[in-house]
């Protein structure tokens, strides 16, 4: 649970599919073609942007010469990678509607956020990197804290995600788990060292639409064969009576009455103010996708563009979870287990729900679309890790501790070995992890102790003139320590959990949004103490980068439909009207 | 993004989607005239034919409106 629960934010939910019996699908000729086409198309796609790809610029922002609806599409299809779309169809299919959180609540307020507050300060200032923006505003040292931190884990992470995707593809499809590791890393690592992240972008918004077109039809014969909504729900309850899949905060008073064992002070200020917008606002994987728009308008409306399309991705990840639970069981009767029954058993686990969904409805060719889409994502979210551990170890590392001074063409070139580099580095990862599975445990954990403090402080430099350089370090400093130490205390002592999650019988789904939230305050109250005790930078070096400092450009010329701040209006009255209709 | 000589992403994606539609589609009418031993749930529906036609009707229309124009 651990792991599912920070991993929506890595964009890799866990998958333990070890122990499946026999492969589920089989693919025809024309399947076949269809995933070798993709191949192909990603690979031609590097090969022809690399004449494009000459400057720093290029290489490690796209130019920043994307529109909003590429650099939108490209901010949520790295999120959308990896093993997302498997890992929380099982979660549907195991808690219910209440997975669809981590897409609502725990996404598209932040994404708001990003859009309106904080786009303007990442794109005023021109910093190629969320590091990038530390420097300016607190120096080298929360700088170099946040650049190794992000740099060192992200890889791992992508490594981690290679891994589960070879066993993914090991279980669903039968195919060896060495040539699944090498092949699809080196498509990535060929098509990111020659375009960068401009062929990254490229290829996600293809990804982005290959996901949809190939997970959609699931979802909509699932609904015809369910008797659309209605005849749903009916099933659900006629197979599980008493139970309580289908809304999703009915059931968030207490700890004891909903199978995530969560409390919604855990999901709205835990997930919902520092998980959330610590991923969405400051994690680089996805900001490098915004801070390559054209312009400050298209860099606002790009996240808003993102949220939009998240807000529908339950459609095709968390409902045919659910039509699983109406669908494939009978009265009393889960057909998928836990993954350690599976194991025992033979049978199948929770995260394979939406591979036999799509064996269940998709013939020749639907098949192959449905399996291009689940590589889609895979390598998506692959690319997205690479391409930004590229730009921070080249311009926060490697140029700020190693080099200072050398030409552009000499970063680029480096950007490219990064890239080369960061991708053995995830292979050398993943068979790691094929040794000692417990590694996935510990890594993911250790990722998830930068968000909230990292948000904390990013949000005090924008919004707050007299956080000082010593404020930001110490606070980020302090945040990261002290969720580690939350951490190691309830893995010392169980019994911590009640002071940590307000109750011992919180989950580890709860310890994690709890977590996040003290060690977020933490870090903003010895970001403030620290401050008020040092001194202040001169405003004047605080332009551009600060909150009262900076001139935002006006938006008055515009119609009122072009504003993004309308649009950002539109999007959370949906929002709420989700919350409402479910809850 | 507008680089001069540069083939749009969506001309890309349209390319992509034809061919997906036009093999989609070919593999349904096949299908259609040599019904499987062991068919899908609702196979009767004939959704291969369907979102086949649709991808290449999708591809069609991307690879038409961003196909690369002399001058460009």
């Amino acid at each position: 649970m651990l792991v599912q629960a920070i991993t929506e934010f890595l964009g890799a939910p866990a998958l333990f599919l070890e122990a499946a019996p026999q492969r589920l699908l089989h693919l025809s000729t024309v399947d076949i073609a269809i995933v070798v086409l993709y191949f192909v198309s990603v690979l031609s796609i590097g090969f022809y942007l690399k004449k494009y790809t000459k400057t720093g610029d290029d290489f490690f922002l796209a130019g920043r010469e994307m529109t909003a609806w590429v650099a939108g599409l490209s901010f949520l299809a790295a999120n959308l990678g990896s093993l997302e779309l498997m890992g929380w169809a099982g979660n549907a299919y195991q808690y219910g509607i209440l997975a669809a959180h981590w897409y609502w609540i725990g996404a598209i307020p932040a994404m708001v956020f990003l859009a309106v507050v904080m786009i303007p300060f990442y794109y005023i200032s021109r910093t190629h990197s969320v590091p990038g923006y530390l420097k300016l505003r607190f120096g080298e040292p929360a700088r170099a804290l946040s650049a190794v931190s992000f740099g060192f884990m992200t890889v791992l992470m992508s490594g981690i995600n290679m891994y589960s995707m070879a066993l993914v593809l090991k279980v669903v499809l039968g195919w060896d788990i060495n040539t699944s590791i090498w092949v699809s890393s080196l498509t990535v690592a060929i098509y990111v060292t020659l375009g960068g992240l401009l062929s990254a972008i490229f290829n996600e918004v293809l990804q982005f639409v290959l996901i949809w077109l190939g997970a959609l039809l699931i979802s909509i014969i699932g609904l015809i064969e369910a008797g659309g909504w209605n005849g749903m729900v009916a099933r659900i309850h006629h197979n599980f009576p008493g139970q309580d899949f289908t809304h999703m905060w009915r059931t968030m008073g207490s700890f004891t009455d909903n199978p995530m064992g969560i409390h919604w002070a855990g999901i709205v200020f835990g997930l919902a103010c520092f998980i959330s917008m610590g991923y969405w606002t400051t994690d680089f994987l996805v900001v490098q996708r915004v801070i390559s728009a054209k312009d400050l308008r298209s860099a606002k409306l790009a996240p808003l563009i993102g949220a939009a399309f998240k807000m529908a991705v339950p459609f095709i990840v968390i409902l045919p979870g659910l039509l699983g639970l109406a669908l494939l069981d009978s009265p009393g009767h889960h057909f998928l287990v836990p993954a350690a029954q599976a194991a025992a058993t033979g049978g199948h686990s929770y995260d394979e729900v939406l591979p036999i969904m799509l064996a269940r409805y998709c013939g020749p060719g639907l098949m192959g679309l449905g399996i291009t889409a689940l590589i889609a994502g895979f390598m998506s979210g692959m690319a997205g890790n690479v391409s930004a551990f590229a730009t921070v170890w080249t311009y926060d590392i490697y140029r700020a501790m190693f080099r200072k001074e050398a030409t552009d063409a000499h970063y680029v070139s480096v950007g490219r070995w990064c890239t080369i580099l960061g991708v053995l580095v995830s292979i050398g990862t993943a068979y790691l992890v094929m040794s000692f599975a417990s590694i996935m445990d510990y890594v993911q954990a250790l990722f998830s102790f930068f968000i909230a403090p990292l948000f904390g402080t990013v949000l005090l430099g924008m919004l707050w003139k007299r956080a000082t350089p010593k404020g930001g370090f110490w606070g980020l400093l302090a945040g990261t320590a002290s969720s580690i130490g939350m951490y190691i205390w309830v893995k010392v002592d169980p019994g911590a959990v009640a002071y940590i999650a307000l109750s011992s019988h919180a989950k580890e789904q709860a310890q994690n949004m709890f977590r996040a939230l003290w060690c977020g305050l933490f870090c903003i109250v010895v970001t403030v103490v620290v401050s008020l005790l040092t001194e202040p930078k001169p405003e004047k070096d605080l332009v551009g980068l600060v909150y009262g400092c900076t001139p935002i450009p006006s938006e008055g010329h515009l119609a009122w439909w072009q504003k993004p701040i309308f649009w950002a209006g539109v999007i959370l009255a949906v929002f709420v009207a989700l919350q409402i209709i479910f809850w | 993004m507008h680089r001069p000589g540069m083939l749009s992403i969506w001309f890309f994606i349209g390319l992509l989607l034809l061919a997906y539609g036009i093999l989609i589609l070919g593999a349904g009418i096949y299908e259609l005239s040599n019904p499987p031993e062991h068919p899908v749930v609702l196979a009767n529906l004939h959704a291969g034919i369907w979102w086949g036609a649709l991808l290449t009707v999708l591809g069609l229309i991307y690879t038409l409106k961003f196909k690369p124009r002399r001058g460009n």
